[in-house]
């Protein structure tokens, strides 16, 4: 072969392997757009929604991706990259800021969203802070007690009482009095019997889902939010964070501190991967554990348990607390399809769809006409879901919170998750996180 | 791996670096070949350089530039200087990486390196069964994901079957990945166990080039099995044992599944090794200047460690023959 021949040949294959790697875009075309979420539960709910969407817009199609929750931010950071986005994806709150900053989310003002159409704060979270907006309101959750009810039951902790709780981080209140009763031994000794033995517990008060990095959603935000506690200096976009704050660290201090008196499943037992909270009630070893909405039906699901709901203890500050978070539907700023995506969009985000959505009792959609069809879904499947939507309801009894909002969430995260397994697994002092809390602030002066 | 017999009167060729029998300055093809075998070479070089070049020269050539830039990739690459570098220096979770890793990488080795001996040793001395050896590479077929999840199960603290074992034994649980002074060892030695076969084999390979007569020889002579292992084995599989320790030193270095699927880097950065380090920095925090700097600093790390084990263990050359 002639070496002409054979640099024309080469030329070729690189020529195709180049144009092989760009383009594509994800199956979108002028008549087709792309949706990308996470929650494999949730899919049927949105492909019920996309039928109805297709019906009334003739020529559109919605694709529908679904990908697991890690893989999922990976592939869109790399569609970003390779300029094979989704035209329309599930956005959340902490990952919002990052990519608002990255400028690859297209502004979504003048599709008619008005915050007053949802429960309360959802919309305002996703407004950047040049005060447009970057997300459609989708759906909201809050944490609540699940229990054991034969556990419950045994240890003679009815559901009035378990909603009745109350805490401080002094000696921990009547909540702490529970989940010493609830904690029993190898001996079958209670945790607020004489000769406990916290080193051979059989089963636990509480589970744990770890440190809780920068957020503790299911973790510590309950206490530190009813002590009075906020992440930051403005509720959305804070320039200080406050993990140096007394309050703060008392607070987690006596948090971590059950695990230390045998009450809480302690740090080296949890795995994000293989032993979660719900995983620890499922296998009996542990009594009750703060859970996210968004698990309703795997506890549910549990064969051969009766698990039960109940609000967050009351704190310090008078009331209870409650994360509230909501995710939202955003539009990539390089959506093929930009036209099909507002109105997948703006669909997503109205009345309508969000009742279809609701009506598979799968999530509290962001509506109060979709949470109203979604609590009545749940209550036709036998669950009460009073402990996470009262809060939203109770606005005297209840405050509710959302994820810190602010710049280098995942400088953030890359801080204080190290940090809070420090002070949960190794027992180093709370105060440590003054440090943290200076080295985070200093990122954000950048 | 090739050691082949080719070259007469020497029993076996020289082992390269890389494993690859070199020839004799006799056997070098004369000065004055003809261009068509020049152009034929050149054909049968080009598509392996066209490789190397894209896949290998451009994305090095372009992370060392990256490494003096602030990039993150959606938005052009500004241009800082050394900045990446002297945050490196000042970084302490940058200094516990590279020590996390070093901790692994000995561990690692060390295990490793010592087992796949004695299993090597072991097949070649009191077996010659096919099927005993696809035993022993059995784990290695496994990705290190899959043996991660696998392992990730078995040692769980309260639900995994390795910790009930232990409690049957009467030792009690272990948190073997949940504990900052189990956790790198843990890992290290689920790694052993996924590649201790490879290496076996590889060194078995290395075995199996060692003419036979010596141990005959030697066994006529009246040396026992350890005194053989000591003066006859070890000897003459130095340069092959030292080839086997740069691959898997280097491969060592760059752990990165079996974190992510186990530890995630956790317990308090306890198993951050670098590669992890360099891939948050890059993929989570967007920080891809700075990831290719500490890129380019492992690479740098890496070099020196080849070039010091090359020349130590002077596995350019045989003692055979």
């Amino acid at each position: 072969m002639r070496m002409r021949a054979v640099t024309a040949l080469t030329g070729a294959l690189a020529l195709s392997l180049v144009s092989g790697c760009a383009g594509g875009g994800a199956g979108s075309s002028a008549r087709t757009v792309t949706y990308w979420l996470w929650d494999a539960n949730q899919q049927p709910a949105y492909e019920a929604c996309a039928e109805d969407f297709e019906k009334q817009n003739p020529g559109l199609k919605v694709k529908i991706t679904q990908l697991g929750w890690d893989d999922y931010w990976t592939k869109l950071t790399a569609s970003f990259i390779a300029g094979t986005e989704p035209d329309v994806f599930t956005d959340h709150i902490q990952k919002f800021g990052q990519f608002a900053d990255l400028k690859v989310l297209e502004p979504l003002d003048d599709l008619g969203i008005d915050d007053a159409d949802y429960q309360p704060g959802l919309g305002a979270n996703w407004r950047g802070q040049d005060g447009r907006r970057y997300g459609a309101p989708k759906d909201w959750d809050t944490v609540a007690l699940f229990y054991n009810r034969a556990m419950a039951r045994e240890a003679g902790l009815t559901p009035d009482r378990l909603n009745d709780l109350s805490w401080n981080p002094e000696d921990g209140g009547t909540f702490e009095k529970a989940v010493a009763h609830l904690t029993v031994d190898s001996l079958g000794r209670r945790g607020d019997e004489p000769g406990f033995d916290k080193d051979h517990v059989a089963v636990y008060g509480l589970a744990t889902n770890g440190g809780g990095d920068g957020d503790g959603q299911t973790q510590w935000s309950t206490f530190t939010a009813s002590a009075g506690w906020t992440y930051t200096d403005r509720a959305r976009w804070g320039t200080r964070y406050r993990y140096d704050s007394k309050t703060f660290q008392s607070v987690v201090e006596w948090y971590f501190g059950l695990a230390g008196k045998g009450y809480m499943v302690p740090f080296t037992d949890y795995n994000s991967q293989s032993n979660q909270a719900n995983t620890q009630v499922a296998a009996g070893k542990a009594a009750a554990s703060f859970d996210g909405a968004w698990m309703i039906s795997s506890y549910d699901g549990f064969k051969g348990m009766d698990i039960g709901t109940a609000v967050t203890p009351a704190g310090p500050a008078g009331r209870r607390a409650t994360m509230m978070n909501g995710l939202a539907d955003s539009i990539t700023r390089n959506a093929r399809n930009k036209q099909g995506a507002r109105k997948w969009v703006a669909y997503l985000a109205s009345d309508e769809c969000q009742r279809t959505v609701g009506g598979y009792g799968i999530v509290f959609p962001a509506t109060p006409g979709g949470t109203e069809a979604a609590v009545a879904a749940y209550r036709k499947k036998g669950i009460d879901v009073g402990a996470f939507t009262e809060p939203v309801a109770d606005k005297e009894r209840f405050a509710t919170f959302s994820y810190p909002i602010t710049d280098y969430a995942a400088d953030v995260y890359a801080l204080m998750h190290p940090a809070m397994q420090d002070i949960f697994g190794n027992g180093k002092p709370v105060s440590g996180l003054d440090r943290t809390n200076s080295q985070i602030n200093l990122i954000l002066d950048q | 791996m090739t050691i082949a017999s080719s070259s007469p009167p020497s029993p076996l060729p020289s082992v390269g670096a890389a494993g690859i029998a070199t020839t004799s300055r006799t056997d070098r093809p004369r000065a004055d070949g003809s261009r068509g075998d020049g152009r034929l070479a050149a054909v049968f070089v080009a598509p392996a350089l066209l490789g190397f070049v894209v896949f290998l020269l451009w994305p090095t050539l372009r992370g060392v530039y990256l490494s003096f830039t602030r990039f993150n990739l959606l938005t052009p690459a500004q241009w800082v200087g050394i900045d990446n570098y002297v945050r490196m220096v000042h970084d302490p979770i940058f200094w516990n990486s590279l020590r996390v890793t070093v901790e692994y990488v000995v561990i690692n080795i060390g295990v490793q390196t010592v087992s796949a001996l004695a299993i090597a040793v072991l097949l070649q001395r009191l077996t010659q069964s096919a099927v005993l050896r696809g035993i022993v590479l059995t784990p290695y077929l496994m990705s290190n994901v899959v043996a991660g999840i696998v392992w990730l199960w078995i040692l769980d603290t309260q639900l995994g079957i390795g910790n009930e074992i232990l409690v049957a034994l009467g030792v009690g649980r272990v948190p073997f990945l949940a504990d900052e002074t189990w956790a790198i060892p843990t890992i290290a030695l689920i790694n052993v166990w996924r590649h201790v076969g490879y290496t076996a084999l590889l060194l078995f390979a290395g075995l199996q080039a060692i003419p036979g007569d010596m141990y005959e020889a030697a066994k006529v002579d009246g040396a026992s099995e350890w005194r053989m292992f000591w003066r006859i084995t070890m000897p003459l599989l130095r340069p092959v044992l030292a080839v086997v320790l740069i691959m898997t030193v280097i491969g060592s270095f760059q752990v990165f599944d079996t974190v992510a699927v186990t530890t995630r880097g956790g317990p308090a950065d306890a198993t951050n090794v670098l590669q992890y380090y360099i891939y948050g920095a890059a993929f989570a925090r967007f920080q891809f200047g700075y990831a290719s700097a500490m890129s380019v600093a492992l690479l740098v790390v890496l070099g020196a460690i080849t070039f010091v084990q090359y020349r130590l263990t002077r596995a350019d050359r045989t003692d055979l023959g």
